[in-house]
């Protein structure tokens, strides 16, 4: 209701204040700007589709036109057929599914530890993970791969997953959200005589889920784009994620010539996944920082 | 005595309730303690080390060293220091550009899609946000393409008659081409003879390579949606009546911006810096993907130095310690920032001798200073 108020007197400013036939040039004039912005970031997306499906010397010589003169699938024949690229993309796939139910499973439980559960230490605790989320994570490259190659784990999916399922970030956000949701409904179903672990699993995660969400969007992301780490974490040939597979294609491993096509084919794929989930999930992303500040 | 009393409730209710705390963080615990701790202190052992890459770090045959890693880079004079005043050099000019620019931009970008009469408003943050969420490799496999020689980039500049250079292949510093439009080729001998770091001064200030700048580009071009984000929940989460009220005054769009709605967005102003500072320096994949550093040393940076001098050159000692001197540079920057944005804050008292009269709602005074330190904290 405010809002439209708000929209409606501040229209009605900008109608008395300003002629009517400049309020539409000043209109236009902002549309033809962000259209002109959109399609400065847009573009490139589109190009590299196209050039995707083109042959490798019109790509070279006719690097903007959108529409390929010979349409060629060879780029992906090229990847799916003659390369180690389904390779890496089950090694992604593996990753990102395991790191994000683990991330989901194990953030809820420590942020709902954090907000709810009284326990010593737990200040302390909180105290901790804040210190430990201002760590920026490419000092800790070489660290990470000492602690891996010590314990074993190096070159393995252990070593890939484990390390990737510390989310500083995301317990936080957890324990934000229980903190926002009412003890009332716990504190029934504890006088039913449910123990802390049903309390939480039944009761209390189901509730959470907007935050879940969040969770599940910031962990697949960030572990189907995750390069830093696999490249410390493994070596053999077996192990290599999309990230790690394309960025060796980027330096010229597959074959002589700029290979473009297939490169452009490679990143379009691998852009494939998040930019679906993206859209799934549109409204929350674009929302999600709004909603955390206004409430 | 206070114990002895509580203990009958600790190991009812209480006590199952701790138990369970400890339980359910437990694992959090063990994987940040294993893989952010245990790693940064063997880390940080490694630095003072002469490990070489066998073995275990912690077995009998690696030395301790002193501070022969750091000082090799630090002061050193050898090819580890030229290296590391390098790539500090690099990461300097490139977080002089993009932290600006990409806020900036955001900023721009935030204030245009938050009109509340605008259509399609959706469509145009969704256009703006998409570079945000693909991953660096992606991104920086399509810049390759883009920015070569023959590239669309330099196709579109020869339409205005622009003869582009070879991007990612050029190693000439910006600034170093600006004064040779001139004739100067040379730096002044006080600024070619004395060096810092194993770099010239000349050097140093000859501005980020032409490579680097595509760099630029690239990062400027996948943080303002992120960022944009940011601006826009800071903007929604202001009241208008502050904005209405200086209209009211006769305020133009122009002022209102400068004098009403900016001062306000501070603390968001405050996150994104920090954030873009924070990133900026740790600039590796798209280094990693594209250019492994060249052309020239030009595009290296001190995170992909790290990587580069443990990984490949077994210089893990080194590696480690640019890793910690890395860390200190962030927070060194952060606190500078956190320091000079307080510093403002007598400027913004007087801002707000602005604000609140107009106003005359005397709900706008005492929110104002709430805010305010909200978002210095």
């Amino acid at each position: 209701m405010s809002t439209m108020t708000k929209a409606a007197t501040s229209r009605s400013f900008t109608r008395t204040a300003r002629p009517g036939g400049r309020a539409i040039a000043a209109r236009s004039l902002l549309y033809a700007l962000l259209v002109a912005l959109a399609i400065v970031y847009i573009f490139p997306f589109l190009i590299q589709v196209a050039t995707s499906f083109k042959t490798e010397a019109e790509a070279a010589a006719n690097p903007l036109s959108l529409v390929p003169a010979t349409f060629s699938t060879a780029a992906y024949e090229r990847l799916f057929l003659h390369s180690d690229f389904p390779i890496w993309f089950k090694n992604s796939v593996i990753v990102t599914v395991f790191v994000t139910l683990g991330r989901v499973f194990f953030n809820s439980l420590a942020g709902y530890a954090l907000a709810r559960l009284n326990f010593r230490g737990r200040n302390l605790m909180f105290a901790g993970l804040i210190a430990v989320m201002s760590v920026p994570g490419v000092v800790l490259l070489i660290p990470k791969f000492l602690v891996i190659n010590q314990i074993g784990i190096y070159d393995s999916y252990a070593g890939m997953i484990i390390p990737l399922l510390t989310d500083a970030a995301g317990i936080f956000i957890m324990k934000n959200f229980f903190e926002s949701i009412p003890v009332s409904v716990e504190e029934q179903a504890r006088i039913d005589g449910a123990g802390t672990f049903r309390v939480f699993w039944s009761v209390v995660l189901p509730m959470a889920r907007p935050a879940l969400v969040t969770i599940i969007i910031l962990s697949f992301q960030g572990s189907w784009n995750e390069l830093s780490h696999f490249i410390v974490s493994t070596q053999s040939p077996d192990l290599v994620t999309l990230t790690k597979g394309v960025a060796s294609l980027a330096s010229g491993q597959l074959s002589q010539g700029t290979q473009y096509p297939i490169k452009l084919a490679a990143a379009a794929i691998m852009t494939v996944p998040v930019a679906v989930m993206f859209f799934i999930f549109q409204k929350r992303i674009m929302n999600a920082s709004d909603g955390a500040v206004k409430e | 005595m206070t114990a002895t009393t509580r203990r009958p409730s600790r190991s009812g209710i209480r006590g199952g309730e701790a138990l369970s705390g400890y339980l359910f963080t437990a694992p959090m615990l063990l994987l940040l303690g294993l893989f952010l701790v245990v790693p940064v202190l063997m880390a940080l052992w490694v630095s003072f080390s002469d490990w070489s890459g066998r073995g275990s770090p912690l077995s009998g045959d690696v030395h301790f060293v002193g501070l022969n890693n750091y000082s090799a880079l630090l002061t050193g004079g050898g090819l580890a220091e030229q290296d590391f005043g390098t790539a500090l050099k690099n990461n300097a000019w490139y977080v002089v550009l993009v932290v600006p620019l990409q806020t900036a931009l955001s900023l721009f970008l935030a204030v245009l899609v938050n009109r509340q009469i605008l259509k399609g408003r959706g469509f145009f943050r969704t256009a703006f946000y998409f570079p945000s969420v693909t991953s660096s490799v992606a991104i920086t496999v399509l810049w390759l393409f883009l920015f070569n020689s023959t590239g669309a980039v330099n196709k579109l500049l020869s339409f205005i008659g622009v003869k582009g250079p070879n991007w990612f292949n050029d190693p000439d510093g910006i600034i170093h081409n600006f004064f040779g439009l001139f004739g100067v080729k040379t730096g002044p001998a006080v600024l070619t003879g004395n060096t810092a770091l194993g770099v010239s001064w000349w050097d140093w200030l000859g501005g980020p390579s032409v490579a680097m700048t595509a760099f630029v580009l690239l990062a400027v071009f996948t943080t303002s949606g992120t960022f944009m984000l940011l601006f826009i929940a800071g903007l929604q989460s202001l009241g208008g009546d502050v904005t209405e009220a200086a209209m009211m005054d006769g305020a133009n769009g122009w002022q209102r911006f400068w004098k009403v709605t900016l001062p306000q967005l501070r603390p968001t102003l405050f996150t994104v810096l920090t954030l873009g500072l924070i990133g900026c320096w740790q600039v590796f994949d798209q280094i990693y993907t594209g250019t492994k550093g060249g052309p020239g040393k030009t595009t290296l940076t001190p995170a992909f130095l790290s990587y580069q001098s443990a990984f490949n050159n077994q210089q893990w000692g080194q590696g480690a310690a640019i890793a910690f001197i890395l860390f200190m540079i962030i927070v060194f920057f952060t606190l500078v920032q956190r320091w000079v944005l307080a510093e403002r804050k007598v400027s913004k008292r007087r801002m707000r001798g602005y604000e609140i009269p107009p106003s005359g709602t005397p709900v706008a005074a005492p929110t104002q200073p709430g805010r305010d330190k909200e978002g210095q904290r």
